[in-house]
């Protein structure tokens, strides 16, 4: 079965397009991210042009963290405070970022230069994650705690100045580690079309020792502003948002999400890190290979219309 | 599964009346008694959520010509379907540093972005490549000119042959030698196809005919292929109103995720 995708402009199997949606959305449940790196490397090996994958993963991260977020705002885990300095971060990081994407669109460099980020970020993230995961899992072997946060011990980023409190994190930070951290995340929204979740979360919770209750839905609140002004943003610059193929995406991710959610809430926290970290590694080592072997194919070939 | 939208062309003899293509009509100013008339019975393809490339059927009739070339088959005919011109870039991946970057590039100016070609024979012994070459048919013989600075232009032969090569792989560009065929003494019949991933706009359908090695006549017929229905409202607001659809897009988002969390919500 067949559907035609307006803005893409070519014609896709729609069950293909289900099934990436909904195993995709499983993961992103269980795992608790957004799901955007996975859904734009993958429509990008479904012959999905890079400039519309792009964008209309950030449409479907939308939808796939408006639900965690939710959850996460009716348990008050959410420090409102510090995810809007996040945004506000994010939104100069995006803007910068959508200027960049055209840039690099123009010098034709755009699809090395997200499979560069996608190996760099997921094969350091997935290398930091596993390491620490495989660690816990040892020490709750040896029936040891495991203090994920450790209060007292301070870093660098606590010594920056411009300070200010944040009542639902009880802690006492710097704005600018973490506008910084917003706008980095940003700048990958608009050039990754991801949400960010598997940066931040870690980033938050090893760098800027935020307590691990408020980190996962305080970095939805703010993928889910970030991507929502990223597809604006695209929308109106590039004109490479399908919302035909983003619909289908997102019905099949939120109902692959909460099958996630349950399988997932039957593993340990140490067991799905590792998972992740897996996954995420996996993806970091397939990019990566694409990039050291003799393409297939040295040339390539891409019409005005919609050239990378 | 694999139904085709098969658009069955019908049979006219009738001049049509193309303004803007009306001086292909008189590419044929020589003293040759044949004319050569081709038909088609829409002049629009419409893109449905269930598209899947289609295939045309073109009719045609040759009049005035030699019964006896006719009879020996001197007579041929090339029939094609070029898609809406655009520029394209062919790129070209080197090795550096141990990983594949694009190093190199060259744009060609407005080639079609669709082109399937049918024909009597092998369009090669049809007439001399010299001859093709001059008139532009198929695929070997499109002309292919760089934009801007080339440099010594040593590479242009590659970059040409990848482009072809690429093109003619992914399915848009097709050649058919003996998708032409006589249906009677004059009237012949050619199938040329529209790619599933086929770009909107103006394409053009083109008749030559060929005698005995030499071009006698051409005709040209505009074909458009457009949006319908859903299709179009969205790539029209997409373009005309962007902001609004963006925003659109994240609302449906927004909807979706909600209606989700409801509809799954454990009491």
């Amino acid at each position: 079965m067949s559907i035609y995708l307006p803005i893409a402009e070519l014609s896709v199997n729609i069950l293909i397009i289900l099934g990436m949606g909904a195993a995709v959305g499983f993961l992103s449940g269980m795992f608790g991210v957004g799901g955007g790196f996975l859904i734009t490397p993958l429509l990008i090996f479904y012959n999905i042009p890079p400039v519309v994958a792009v964008a209309t993963g950030a449409n479907q991260v939308v939808a796939s963290s408006i639900s965690g977020a939710i959850t996460h705002f009716r348990r008050g885990t959410i420090d409102i405070k510090l995810g809007t300095v996040l945004l506000c971060g994010g939104l100069a990081g995006a803007t910068v970022g959508v200027w960049l994407f055209s840039l690099l669109r123009r010098v034709g460099q755009l699809d090395l230069v997200i499979s560069l980020l996608y190996v760099v970020l997921l094969g350091s993230v997935g290398s930091l994650m596993l390491w620490e995961s495989v660690r816990a899992m040892r020490k709750a072997a040896n029936n040891q705690a495991t203090p994920l946060r450790r209060p007292g011990q301070h870093n660098w980023v606590h010594r920056l100045p411009l300070k200010m409190r944040f009542k639902k994190s009880k802690i006492y930070l710097s704005v600018i580690p973490v506008a910084t951290l917003g706008f980095c995340i940003g700048i990958l929204t608009s050039v990754m079309g991801v949400g960010g979740g598997f940066i931040m979360v870690p980033a938050m919770i090893y760098l800027l020792r935020i307590p691990t209750n408020v980190v996962v839905g305080t970095s939805l609140f703010q993928i889910i502003f970030v991507s929502a002004y990223t597809v604006i943003v695209q929308a109106s610059t590039n004109y490479t948002v399908d919302i035909v193929l983003a619909f289908v995406l997102m019905i099949a991710g939120v109902i692959g999400a909460q099958y996630g959610v349950r399988v997932g809430q039957k593993l340990r926290g140490e067991q799905l890190r590792a998972l992740l970290a897996l996954l995420v590694l996996a993806v970091g080592i397939r990019l990566a290979i694409e990039l050291v072997i003799p393409p297939k194919d040295v040339y390539s070939v891409v019409s005005a219309g919609f050239g990378f | 599964m694999l139904r085709l939208a098969r658009i069955v062309l019908a049979v006219t003899t009738f001049a049509f009346t193309a303004p803007a293509f009306a001086q292909l009509q008189d590419e044929n100013a020589n003293d040759f008694t044949e004319k050569l008339e081709i038909g088609i019975s829409t002049d629009e393809i419409a893109i449905t959520s269930d598209f899947r490339g289609a295939d045309l059927t073109i009719f045609g009739a040759v009049d005035g010509f030699d019964p006896n070339l006719l009879a020996q088959g001197k007579y041929n005919i090339i029939v094609s379907l070029e898609g809406p011109k655009d520029n394209a870039t062919v790129r070209k991946k080197e090795r550096v540093f141990g990983i594949w970057v694009n190093t190199s590039s060259m744009t060609f100016e407005l080639v079609p972005e669709s082109y399937s070609l049918s024909s009597t024979r092998d369009i090669e012994t049809i007439a001399p490549p010299g001859e093709m070459g001059n008139m532009g048919i198929g695929v070997d013989h499109m002309r292919l000119v760089p934009l801007g600075f080339v440099g010594d232009g040593s590479n242009l032969g590659e970059f040409r042959n990848a482009f072809r090569r690429i093109r003619e792989t992914s399915g848009v560009y097709e050649r058919d030698p003996g998708g032409v065929q006589f249906i009677s003494s004059s009237l012949f019949k050619a199938s040329v196809r529209l790619p599933a991933n086929v770009p909107n706009g103006v394409h053009v359908v083109r008749a030559y005919l060929f005698r005995d090695g030499t071009f006698v006549a051409a005709k040209a017929l505009p074909l458009r292929v457009v949006k319908t229905g859903v299709e179009q409202v969205i790539t029209q607001t997409a373009h005309e109103q962007p902001f609004f659809y963006g925003l659109f897009a994240v609302l449906l988002a927004v909807i979706t995720g909600w209606g989700a969390s409801l509809l799954f919500r454990k009491d």
